[in-house]
């Protein structure tokens, strides 16, 4: 197997999910069946192949820098359970 | 007026359009109809999460005013259903997820807008995989949706529930969405066409992102006539999408009447060799014929890197939603965990218990191929091995017009059949997802059976050639009447 409990532990706090441990034996073996199954790619030669980032190679749009966003902020805060005075609550991050 | 109303659900877009404008009947009663058959059916089929039934006869009744007054636009009175991954303003769009099962966007999806403002009335929000992240509906939080050919069958993913209801003649058309396959393949197991446009082709502002380079909205119906009548509504430039093509908007429909005489195949012989179920492959072959017959010609064709495609796909496709789903904080909106200890314990508790299994699986297989000292052997490679693959789409369209082949491996499978092993469920996908990578526009269209189970055929066309697959599929449907078969028990 390509990972092991502790990689696959190190990639669920970089992703921020919390595994229950009862899953996490399944997790490890479907995760690295999937990283093996990737494997394949690397016998491919690709020396002089530019990455393909955009399926129409397209560059990236701008736009003139003005505003065009109109305070919703009570409409939108209508999606958070937490909120007060018009701020998010979330547990204490300073001492 | 009771005997043409029964009649009503059977028909397609085009035909409903003309019924109302020669007032054969109103848009109310066209939506009372096909809200007493979603009522009467989707107890068994589980293809809607929210019916509007209330505010579509409302809307309705306002269409049938309008157009007495004249004022009526290319689908006024028109019954649609939106993919529940379309945002919907005032309405609940879950993306099929615990994440957002209280969700009540603010706004309308692009798709959405347009729709609406061209006249469609909409009846509900259709289930679907866990932010279309299945290729069998099963990991939608609100239950697998049933395939009405076989209710212990799948009707495919992730657009599952919107392939559904219009096999089971609930509604005549709904959108969906194609990220790897998620509108063909749900068609080809439920005998309705669906259409994946070109990548850029119809707006992303408002469908909730799953991989930014891959996705593009489109559309489930029975006729390839009534897909191009809507792509006809939907597509176009939205400065709301960043990746939005500006590129001009023919009249989908007037393009149907192209003839097949002369128009160049291409097949690729290596869909036929391995993986493809017999009689599938036969069916496939069958369609290809007719289309021969009607004067096209079928040239073989080669994609060396075909075979890659899968893993290439999930690479990118995972790394993409592991940044998007970033978003989900439990902080702003969706499921937020009660009693966390810091504000770490409360994201990963938030995350970990309103994500699903396949979910939470592919947020970590794309962090860990983007995470440090991995980027380059699988982020970066994938992205390389997707250049080649979009290369040989390329070379095979300076020798054909479109590409036609098989959209699915086999005919519609047990759910449950392949929730077990990750890998099997994605090469079902094999068909579908090369056109995704390369942002092409794909098709799938009836073209038979396999013990009672419907089989799809895919046509490919290059970038911005909709107008081709739509009319080759709609000629195709000339000369056959597989879509015209409906399941038993939803005549």
């Amino acid at each position: 197997m390509s990972l092991n409990k502790e990689l696959v532990q190190h990639i669920a706090t970089l992703a921020r999910l919390q595994l229950e441990e009862d899953d996490f034996d399944d997790v490890v073996v479907k995760l690295s069946s999937i990283v093996d199954f990737f494997d394949q790619l690397q016998q491919i030669p690709t020396d002089n192949v530019e990455p393909m980032a955009h399926p129409l190679h397209q560059a990236q749009r701008l736009h003139p820098d003005v505003v065009t966003e109109i305070n919703e902020r009570d409409a939108i805060q209508t999606n958070s359970s937490t909120v007060q005075d018009g701020f998010y609550l979330v547990p204490k991050v300073i001492e | 007026m009771v005997g043409q109303q029964q009649a009503l659900h059977t028909q397609t877009l085009a035909e409903l359009a003309k019924g109302l404008l020669n007032a054969e009947f109103s848009s109310y009663e066209l939506v009372e109809c096909l809200l007493s058959r979603i009522e009467e059916h989707d107890s068994s089929l589980n293809a809607f999460i929210s019916v509007m039934a209330e505010q579509a006869l409302t809307d309705a009744a306002a269409s049938d005013k309008a157009r007495a007054k004249g004022e009526v636009g290319l689908l006024g009175g028109l019954p649609i259903v939106h993919k529940d991954i379309f945002c919907t303003k005032g309405i609940l769009t879950t993306c099929g997820s615990r994440m957002l099962e209280n969700f009540i966007s603010p706004y309308d999806a692009s798709v959405v807008e347009q729709l609406s403002s061209a006249g469609a009335v909409i009846l509900g929000k259709t289930n679907m995989d866990e932010f279309a992240m299945g290729s069998s509906n099963e990991t939608s939080y609100f239950g697998p949706v049933r395939n009405p050919w076989d209710i212990e069958r799948t009707p495919g993913g992730s657009s599952g529930g919107s392939a559904a209801a219009v096999a089971a003649r609930l509604v005549p058309v709904a959108t969906g969405t194609d990220t790897g396959g998620s509108i063909r393949q749900p068609a080809a197991l439920t005998n309705t066409v669906g259409l994946k446009p070109t990548y850029g082709r119809v707006s992303r502002y408002g469908m909730i992102a799953f991989a930014s380079s891959l996705d593009q909205a489109g559309v489930i119906t029975r006729t390839a006539e009534d897909a191009a009548m809507l792509l006809t509504a939907m597509a176009g430039f939205d400065e709301r999408d960043s990746t939005s093509v500006d590129h001009p908007v023919p009249d989908y429909v007037e393009s149907l009447t192209r003839p097949l005489q002369g128009l160049r195949i291409g097949i690729i012989q290596q869909h036929f060799d391995s993986g493809l179920d017999e009689k599938c492959a036969s069916r496939v072959k069958d369609a290809l014929n007719v289309l021969e017959q009607q004067g096209a010609s079928l040239i073989e064709i080669d994609l060396p890197n075909l075979d890659l495609s899968v893993p290439t796909y999930y690479v990118v496709a995972t790394a993409e939603c592991s940044s998007n789903l970033s978003r989900f904080d439990g902080v702003r909106f969706g499921y937020r965990a009660d009693d966390a200890k810091d504000l770490l314990d409360l994201y990963c508790r938030s995350r970990g218990n309103g994500f699903g299994v396949e979910v939470k699986r592919r947020i970590m297989t794309g962090t860990y191929v983007l995470s440090a000292g991995y980027y380059d052997a699988y982020y970066l490679k994938a992205q390389k091995v997707r250049q080649l693959i979009s290369q040989d789409f390329k070379n095979a369209f300076e020798k054909v017009d479109v590409i036609a082949g098989p959209t699915t491996p086999t005919p519609a499978f047990p759910l449950g059949d392949k929730m077990d092993n990750p890998i099997t469920m994605y090469l079902n996908d094999i068909y579908t997802i090369g056109v995704n990578l390369a942002g092409l526009p794909g098709i799938s269209v009836p073209c038979g059976f396999v013990d009672d189970l419907p089989v799809g055929l895919q046509i490919i066309g290059p970038h911005f050639a909709e107008e081709t697959i739509l009319a080759c599929a709609h000629q195709y449907q000339q000369y056959t009447n597989w879509h015209q078969r409906c399941p038993e028990g939803y005549e």
